[in-house]
């Protein structure tokens, strides 16, 4: 700020409080020409009115106020560049990059140390709560995060602190009880698109994962696309037209590229299994002819920055033990 | 001498000057200077103007009245930003006229909801957010999905901006029309939401 406006705030808000005060000796001055406790001479409806001074507990509580205010003043960050005998700010605001935010926190910790007189200030209240927070939580995710998936997929507190934030983070897509919805995988069955490996679910998580499948309407055309779909259909043994089987077949060459040449899948593309009845768009005759006709591209975010390696870690183990079984 | 306290007392017209006085002092040492602090003037490094698209989108989220229900204000509370992400900076806002700010929260948070949903889920959830949501409150749009845009507005809209310091080029204020005709509202608001909070890099 520059100081200009530091001289600026400072003098409005110290006159202020200076006006305030004299304000006040003012109106306990009697300037009415009329006694203490004496008649007034206004009256209305037989009530009338008599000259009292102001009402001594509210002056002082008056002046307290004003004394509370420059203390404050004082001690917090409020008369322009003054920081405050206290060292105490909200959050670190004038930051450019989440760089600059990190950064921004060492350097607050950095100059309570130095506030009030160098004996220690209280310095920012959010990274407080933080560090407060940090003490309580690291522990308990630190010990989780030493232990392998597979380990922990047993402790039943862990799986609990998987399910809660797999709750706040993952039932908006995958619903609350994991089962996925339609265009959103079911984590519970154990087919997995990308692959169910604690590894595998750890790497979706941490960089998500952006599925592509291309629109074949342009280049099958419509007869094209029946035909493909009839032989995608009776991969997972679906009664169909035998000649557009044949003849899909003919076509799903170029479908075995992601989806193998027996329609198994490739987890490395994410590209699912055509055989084994269970559809992420669903597996009407409709629905699969849309799906051929305009490629379909699933995305699932990553959850790196907003969940963190370790919290990560306890999703991971939570999706991975609802299928582990299976 | 007349109790001049007495001709305050009896003037109501004085007394509001009075008052009014006495609040501006608030507001001159609160808001004005802020007006003048590079903190609140300077772009954090990684904004970008909005895409036409999004312009469009933004428009419909106010035309909807999505800020009556969703602030976009994360404070900086660890309840807060456990949740929604780093906490709102005043350089994050520099190029919003009007601010979306709000001060209700019905529904979340959206100051960080880019890239947190798929385009696919956004598209269902606004359709019908219970298909996603099955507790959620808040109403379906379906009409997004079926209004086109015809960009009629939409270089205007970029020239405005321009003028209040947003920096579009004269190829992209040209562009703008083509670059939204046809595209659905649903589309847009989308590309709208997507782009929320993901500038603070």
């Amino acid at each position: 700020m520059s100081s200009f406006w530091s001289i600026w705030i400072s003098v409005i808000s110290l006159g202020t409080i200076l006006g305030c005060y004299l304000i006040l000796r003012w109106c306990l001055l009697n300037k009415t020409g009329v006694e203490e406790g004496d008649d007034m001479h206004h009256s209305f409806d037989g009530i009338i009115e008599i000259n009292n001074p102001l009402p001594k507990w509210w002056t002082i509580m008056f002046y307290m106020t004003i004394i509370w205010g420059i203390l404050y003043l004082i001690l917090y960050p409020g008369l322009g560049n003054w920081k405050g005998l206290l060292g105490w700010k909200s959050s670190n605001q004038n930051v450019q990059s989440l760089q600059e935010s990190k950064d921004a926190v060492l350097q607050s910790r950095e100059e309570a140390k130095t506030a009030l007189f160098g004996l220690g200030g209280v310095g920012v209240e959010y990274d407080r709560e933080l560090q407060k927070a940090e003490e309580r939580f690291a522990p308990i995710f630190n010990k989780y995060a030493e232990q392998p998936i597979e380990v922990l997929a047993n402790d039943e507190e862990a799986l609990k602190i998987g399910q809660r934030l797999f709750m706040q983070n993952c039932s908006q897509c995958h619903g609350s009880d994991a089962r996925g919805q339609r265009g959103f995988p079911n984590l519970t069955d154990n087919d997995w698109l990308y692959g169910g490996t604690p590894e595998k679910i750890v790497e979706t998580l941490v960089n998500g994962r952006t599925a592509n499948m291309a629109a074949w309407l342009p280049s099958f055309g419509e007869k094209g696309v029946e035909e493909v779909v009839a032989y995608t259909l009776s991969l997972s043994g679906r009664q169909v037209d035998e000649d557009l089987k044949q003849a899909g077949k003919a076509r799903f060459a170029v479908c075995s590229a992601c989806h193998g040449p027996d329609g198994k899948g490739n987890q490395a593309l994410g590209a699912p299994n055509l055989t084994d009845n269970i559809w992420l768009y669903g597996g009407s005759r409709d629905v699969v002819t849309e799906t051929v006709n305009y490629g379909r591209a699933g995305v699932m975010p990553s959850f790196k920055n907003t969940l963190g390696e370790k919290k990560i870690h306890l999703v991971a183990t939570y999706v991975y033990s609802l299928s582990k079984d299976k | 001498m007349k109790n001049i306290h007495e001709v305050v007392e009896k003037n109501v017209g004085l007394l509001a000057i009075f008052i009014l006085i006495a609040i501006s002092f608030g507001a001159m040492v609160e808001i004005t200077p802020l007006m003048f602090q590079q903190q609140t003037m300077e772009k954090v490094d990684g904004l970008e103007p909005y895409t036409a698209l999004e312009m469009e989108g933004r428009d419909i989220y106010i035309r909807e009245g999505c800020v009556g229900c969703h602030s976009q204000m994360i404070r900086p509370f660890r309840a807060e930003t456990e949740r929604y992400g780093h906490y709102s900076v005043a350089g994050e806002s520099v190029w919003e006229h009007p601010f979306l700010w709000g001060s209700k929260r019905t529904g979340p948070d959206l100051a960080r909801v880019g890239g947190r949903y798929s385009d696919e889920w956004h598209r269902v959830h606004l359709l019908n957010p219970r298909d996603v949501v099955p507790e959620s409150n808040m109403p379906g749009f379906p009409w997004l999905a079926e209004n086109t845009l015809d960009g009629e507005l939409i270089e205007k809209k970029l020239r405005v901006f321009k003028d209040f310091g947003v920096p579009y080029t004269e190829e992209e204020i040209l562009g703008a029309k083509d670059a939204v005709k046809g595209k659905t509202e649903m589309e847009a608001l989308i590309a709208y939401l997507q782009s929320l909070g993901t500038a603070l890099k």
